[in-house]
């Protein structure tokens, strides 16, 4: 039974039109700072930061790697995995914090370069770390009314912490690309839920280079609240609960806050392990949960059940129920047709604080 | 002069309360207090208010009126009075309330503490508490609250025998008790090791060395004892209320290890009480840093200057102990809300000496004592009160 979570059982079939992922793609730079030479310079302990966060190491743009290039990349590496007519994409949707551009969208260009102009809609996306997820949910509208045949949805950061500041330890760069579809899905998205409030947890005004933060006040109030609301609420309206499900990911600032928000909703250690790719990657923002979620599909098995949940500040989450399916090993995807997400964390290329800052364009060369 | 006694008492818990404003603070403390004591608004008589800085806490000023405004006594026209003496502004609430009712001005007085201080940041926050010491002289120069006290310690720890465990012990001891207290702040125990290992603040003080960013409030009425009886069976006596100052700078002192005016305004408690050291059955001290603790049971004289560290480490201050100290949790676990830790403390020994402690109930307990300490020893307040 494929549809609303059981919720509209006893409509149309046309309503009940099933909607999944097509295929995905990751990309994250190959440069890795190491959250002890980020300490170093800040004349911080090393091992309190790294054991207060549980991340060790997080990923640094190139010189010339932007959110679009991310993006772009990560779209690519969605259509090496599976034969997808361009033409057929109708919506891109790009989630970020860092876009090039104000004004000028990122998800045009990422159209252009995957070659899916000009027949379609385009629109960047701002939610804190969450907007990828929200471009996963409006495709997934414009799929079910059969808008479209195709959209895509991409989460990608060159996210940004200010020196010296806590996130400046996690703040990462990475994407990743859903493509999403009816037809032989390589996993349902059964039921979405989301749970949204105006709370000023961090932000970042017109202007201004970093992101402002309320320190502890991001975490009870806001990905805590957040994230159990929306996690509840799917519960409430599937039936279904942690145990259900053999994967659960959850947005990852650290390791530490997904691993608290799982056993508080009874997920274990064990089902949120393959999503929980912090510690070595960082924080990618709006590519975080949904980097976890690429990393979790490229071990899954037909059958598997995976728990998604995202969260942005400012505040909000969206929790996904996803089903994988036989597609997954089919002829019709192919997932070593680009890297996974382990094979990109592999063999980084550590850099000091002096280059990182030359990366992240921290140092001024004349103003 | 008459005799005054507290005839009720409330108090928020303390936390991180970002869902409540700073006047819905009062508004609750005071609701409970009134509650407890039995006394409708319209008996009030007069409020004193102990607040460090709503100005840069909440950007609010001018919180007498308003707290009598949200306690829903603007049409009384009451008389409503803020004090304010950094830390110890709570304690001299108080004892502003016991001076007007022993003087006989007025009957029912209402002594408030509220503090509001997680709107800003933490580094905010610091620079504000920065405000108690001498800011020409001190703050300015980069010292905080932290480095001043790290400054009484590693003096303390050059002329006495403390080791590095026994100033933890006081946290571990504090962490105990608030485990035992529902309204504390940090309610899990710890271990010597959980000190030892936390971040480094201001060498040899570590994290957990230190009082934490709080909100909340507090709040008691006071009485002529004569009257007393009208609202409850369990009067609280205040045996005694003084006030000493200090330099405000810590480098002015005669010794920067020893308190002298926690020492004078013992004095005149104890002779006002008439009552000696040894017949204090419990004590709240100003511990917002374990250092703080330390010198506070000697300055109050409870023991010789340097033994402070080996009462605490053969358990004379645990709740179990001989004179047990800070059974609140003290502000290290119980949480620092400046402005009302003062009254707060009150309201521990009015607790324990009603024999509604709870877990942390010390037995039989009959006279308790407070000790409130604005800035590093510039102002301090004590209070003695009895069954």
């Amino acid at each position: 039974m494929y549809g609303d979570g059981g919720r509209n059982d006893s409509q149309c079939s046309e309503e009940r039109t099933m909607v999944g992922i097509i295929t995905y793609g990751v990309y994250i730079p190959r440069f890795r700072i190491k959250v002890e030479e980020i300490a170093r310079v800040w004349g911080a302990n090393p091992d309190d930061i790294s054991g207060g966060l549980g991340v060790y190491s997080k990923s640094v743009p190139d010189l010339d790697e932007d959110t679009a290039t991310i993006a772009v990349e990560a779209a690519r590496s969605a259509l090496e995995r599976r034969a997808v007519n361009p033409a057929d994409i109708g919506a891109i949707y790009v989630g970020s914090e860092s876009h090039p551009y104000a004004v000028k969208p990122t998800a045009c260009t990422v159209g252009e370069a995957i070659g899916a102009t000009p027949n379609m809609t385009a629109a960047d996306y701002e939610f804190a770390c969450k907007a990828g997820t929200a471009g996963i949910q409006t495709c997934m509208g414009l799929v079910k009314s059969r808008m479209i045949q195709y959209g895509v949805a991409i989460g990608s950061d060159v996210a940004q912490g200010a020196p010296s500041d806590a996130l400046e330890y996690t703040a990462a760069a990475g994407g990743a690309a859903y493509v999403i579809g009816r037809d032989d899905p390589i996993a349902i998205l059964h039921h979405t839920a989301s749970f949204t409030t105006d709370t000023p947890d961090f932000w970042r005004r017109e202007g201004q280079d970093y992101p402002r933060h309320g320190g502890r006040f991001t975490g009870e109030p806001g990905y805590f609240r957040h994230i159990e609301g929306a996690v509840r609420l799917l519960f409430e309206q599937t039936g279904k609960s942690p145990k259900d499900y053999d994967y659960a990911v959850f947005h990852q600032p650290n390791a530490k806050f997904p691993q608290r928000v799982a056993k508080i909703l009874g997920f274990s250690a064990e089902q949120i392990k393959p999503g929980l790719v912090v510690p070595r990657l960082g924080n990618t923002y709006s590519g975080s949960s949904m980097i976890g979620l690429a990393a979790t599909l490229d071990i899954a098995k037909p059958g598997d059940r995976i728990f998604v949940a995202s969260f942005g500040s400012g505040a909000g989450s969206d929790a996904f129920d996803i089903e994988v399916t036989d597609a997954i090993e089919s002829h019709l995807f192919s997932r070593d047709a680009a890297p996974g997400v382990e094979k990109l964390l592999e063999n980084p290329i550590y850099i000091g604080y002096a280059q990182y800052a030359r990366h992240k364009g921290k140092i001024v060369m004349q103003k | 002069m008459r005799d005054v006694a507290v005839i009720g008492a409330g108090c928020t818990s303390f936390g991180e309360k970002w869902n409540t404003s700073f006047r819905h603070l009062f508004v609750e403390a005071g609701t409970l207090a009134l509650e407890d004591a039995c006394v409708a608004g319209e008996q009030i008589d007069a409020m004193y208010v102990g607040n460090m800085s709503a100005g840069r806490f909440v950007d609010q000023e001018h919180i007498g009126a308003l707290i009598a405004d949200y306690a829903g006594l603007a049409s009384h026209h009451i008389p409503a009075t803020r004090v304010e003496a950094a830390c110890a502004s709570g304690g001299l609430a108080f004892r502003e309330a016991v001076i007007s009712v022993a003087s006989g001005m007025e009957d029912i007085v209402v002594a408030a503490g509220v503090e509001k201080m997680t709107d800003v940041a933490s580094g905010a926050s610091v620079d504000t508490l920065a405000g108690a010491a001498d800011r020409e002289w001190e703050g300015f120069v980069g010292a905080t609250f932290p480095g001043l006290y790290a400054m009484i310690a590693k003096d303390y720890m050059n002329r006495f025998p403390l080791t590095r465990e026994q100033l933890a012990q006081v946290a571990v001891k504090n962490h105990y008790n608030g485990a035992r207290n529902p309204i504390a702040q940090f309610q899990q125990e710890i271990s010597i090791d959980t000190v030892l290992r936390s971040s480094l603040v201001a060498d040899p003080l570590r994290l957990f060395d230190c009082s934490p960013i709080t909100d909340g409030a507090a709040a008691v009425i006071v009485a002529p004892l004569e009257r007393a009886r009208e609202f409850t069976d369990t009067p609280i006596k205040v045996l005694a209320s003084a006030q000493a100052s200090d330099t405000i700078t810590l480098h002015d002192r005669r010794d920067i290890s020893t308190l002298d005016a926690t020492v004078a305004a013992a004095q005149k408690a104890f002779a006002m009480a008439r009552v000696n050291p040894q017949d204090i059955d419990l004590v709240e001290v100003h511990d917002c840093f374990t250092i703080a603790e330390i010198c506070a049971i000697e300055d109050l004289g409870f023991c010789a200057k340097g033994m402070g560290g080996k009462l605490t480490e053969e358990g004379v201050t645990a709740l179990n102990g001989d004179l047990p100290v800070n059974t609140s949790g003290g502000l290290k676990a119980c949480g620092h809300p400046v402005g009302a830790t003062g009254i707060k403390q009150v309201y521990e020994i009015v607790q324990q000496l009603r024999g509604e402690a709870g877990k942390r109930q010390i037995e039989g307990a009959k006279i308790g004592m407070t000790q409130n300490v604005g800035g590093t020893g510039a102002t301090v307040a004590i209070h003695i009160l009895g069954v």
